[in-house]
């Protein structure tokens, strides 16, 4: 049923929380997810010409970088983009087959890919491109929020958790239940402001994205360099010297 | 957005299809079709061989095409699915519309039936392919109040050239359908410059500050990109061919799609040689609406191309 589920009493609400002001970039969550998922429940996730002219692939991961900038004052800024397992995701209602499915228990949005008919409309109803297709397989993938992981009783309790926030170097990631106001991440969310990406599209992502934070480090304003004639070495020196 | 050949084909056809078996409906209700006893179910059957070459072409678009028969069950929330079984409903009343036509004559009462509920279910199905469209809120040019009805005249049009046709060809004066022909034709070029003018003024949908939740940093701008090669979403929602030439192209559909098959239809109805001239205002809509197809594509933007700064 692609109509989107009730959400029972105390449903969990399964999700990220990630941290634009920690992430450094490394790529490793969207390296760490592409090994996992590649063996995981939608296995295998293709590479078209891996060492040809244009390499491509389905990733459940792909990491941006960006620059913000406001008056004099710039920033870098990673952005890790991934599926966002929204409350009012579009991507399953317009799934003609029923392929496309939110789970009422835990909010994850997952695909059927033995029903899948690979129209590719799912793809276009995401605002946020998180679905990619399987041009070998026919069917559309996308990120499972590592289903196999969490509720793998085969795995240390401690390693329940996605792949990607697994491996995080920064713990710029963080995964938990969103819906539950007293959990980790909420309580994460609420004291770091975590926002929505396009809230004004209505889709009413579950994960949450914390802004960079405002702090600056300050630094001693430069003494100024002697003015006038002066030996280019000394004057080096002085240059030097005067940071 | 990538303007998949199949996908193109799939409405520009089934529109040509669906709207000849709408007119044929309401002339056949009207009395003002040529009485001829093969008329009617030959109707059908240019009707239904252009709707059936759109469904089975979008089948080309399908990774799984054997699947297919799956897209007829979620309708309870999916247009793709609506359009499915709406196009299959069409089948049974179209033929009946046909075998009634060959045994009982135009003027019976289960042909006008039949031929109305068919021409309803056909447009019906029109317009279940267009809401796939409107409905989809990531594309701007596609969510919008002209999508839904610019499909449907669309159809009536190019039904109508393809009624002149017909009616041309088996020799009866086509005076009524040629000018229905001229007047849809008008009304479609109306509608795409009024939808035109609409997504040229049309504001973007989010910015990439809103995209990436850090409005509050100021302006944001692309510095690294994920990957240096085209992936699935960069081909399929960052296509940006069209955007160049767009005005020209606009120009050669104003001219191809509706002002030359509006003439011909007139001299189809008036003139000499009317079978010719109804022959090739449906080649040129044909080849006109395809393009207009392939520009709404086309010119069409997915904000999932923001992130990266498409």
């Amino acid at each position: 049923m692609t109509s989107l589920p009730a959400r029972p009493e105390g449903a969990k609400k399964l999700g990220l929380v990630i941290d634009l002001d920690t992430c450094v970039g490394c790529h490793a969550c969207a390296v760490n997810c592409k090994e996992w998922n590649t063996g995981g429940h939608y296995a295998p996730l293709p590479d078209y010409q891996p060492y040809g002219k244009e390499p491509d692939g389905v990733w459940f991961n792909r990491i941006h970088s960006y620059e913000t900038s406001c008056g004099d004052s710039s920033r870098t800024v990673n952005f890790p983009r991934s599926c966002l397992h929204c409350d009012e995701p579009q991507c399953v209602t317009v799934c003609p087959t029923g392929a496309s499915y939110k789970r009422a228990e835990d909010g994850i949005v997952l695909i059927n890919t033995d029903i899948c008919i690979g129209c590719k409309l799912c793809s276009w109803a995401c605002p946020y491109g998180a679905r990619e297709f399987d041009e070998d397989a026919g069917v559309m993938k996308k990120c499972t929020l590592c289903i196999d992981r969490i509720y793998n009783e085969t795995l240390p309790e401690a390693e329940r958790e996605p792949a990607c926030v697994a491996t995080c170097p920064s713990r710029a990631r963080h995964f938990g239940d969103l819906g539950d106001p007293t959990s980790d991440v909420s309580k994460l969310v609420a004291a770091r402001g975590g926002v929505d990406l396009m809230p004004e599209l209505g889709y009413k992502p579950v994960n949450k994205y914390l802004p960079p934070r405002r702090a600056t480090i300050a630094t001693k304003p430069a003494d100024a360099p002697v003015q006038g004639a002066m030996h280019p070495l000394l004057k080096l020196l002085d240059k030097v010297l005067s940071r | 957005m990538n303007p998949a050949g199949s996908v193109l084909l799939l409405s520009t056809l089934t529109g040509f299809g669906y709207g000849l078996l709408a007119w044929l409906g309401v002339f056949a209700a009207g009395g003002w079709l040529p009485a001829a006893r093969y008329f009617g179910p030959v109707g059908v059957v240019v009707a239904l061989a252009f709707a059936s070459a759109g469904l089975l072409s979008s089948m080309l678009h399908l990774g799984r095409p054997e699947r297919a028969w799956r897209a007829f069950s979620q309708w309870r929330s999916s247009w793709l699915s609506r359009e499915g079984v709406a196009s299959l409903l069409t089948y049974p009343p179209a033929l009946l519309f046909a075998a009634s036509w060959y045994f009982g004559g135009q003027s019976a009462a289960a042909t006008r039936l039949c031929g109305l509920l068919a021409g309803a279910l056909g447009l019906a199905t029109v317009v279940c392919t267009a809401m796939i469209y409107a409905s989809l809120k990531p594309i701007r040019q596609w969510h919008n109040r002209h999508t839904a009805p610019d499909y449907f005249i669309f159809a009536l049009f190019s039904g109508a050239a393809l009624l002149t046709l017909l009616v041309a060809a088996c020799g009866a004066r086509a005076t009524g359908a040629a000018g229905l022909t001229l007047g849809t034709a008008i009304v479609a070029a109306g509608a795409k410059l009024a939808y035109w003018r609409f997504i040229d003024r049309q504001a973007p949908l989010t910015t990439l500050a809103s995209a990436t939740g850090l409005a509050a940093f100021g302006t944001a701008r692309p510095l690294d990109q994920p990957h240096f090669t085209e992936n699935y979403i960069l081909r399929e929602m960052g296509y940006r061919v069209a955007r160049k030439h767009a005005a020209k192209l606009r120009r050669i559909v104003m001219a191809v799609a509706f002002a030359a098959p509006g003439l011909l239809a007139l001299d189809a109805g008036f003139g000499w040689l009317p079978a010719a001239a109804a022959l090739l205002a449906v080649l040129c809509a044909l080849v006109g609406l395809f393009l207009e197809r392939w520009l709404f594509f086309a010119e069409a933007t997915h904000v999932a191309a923001v992130y990266y700064g498409r």
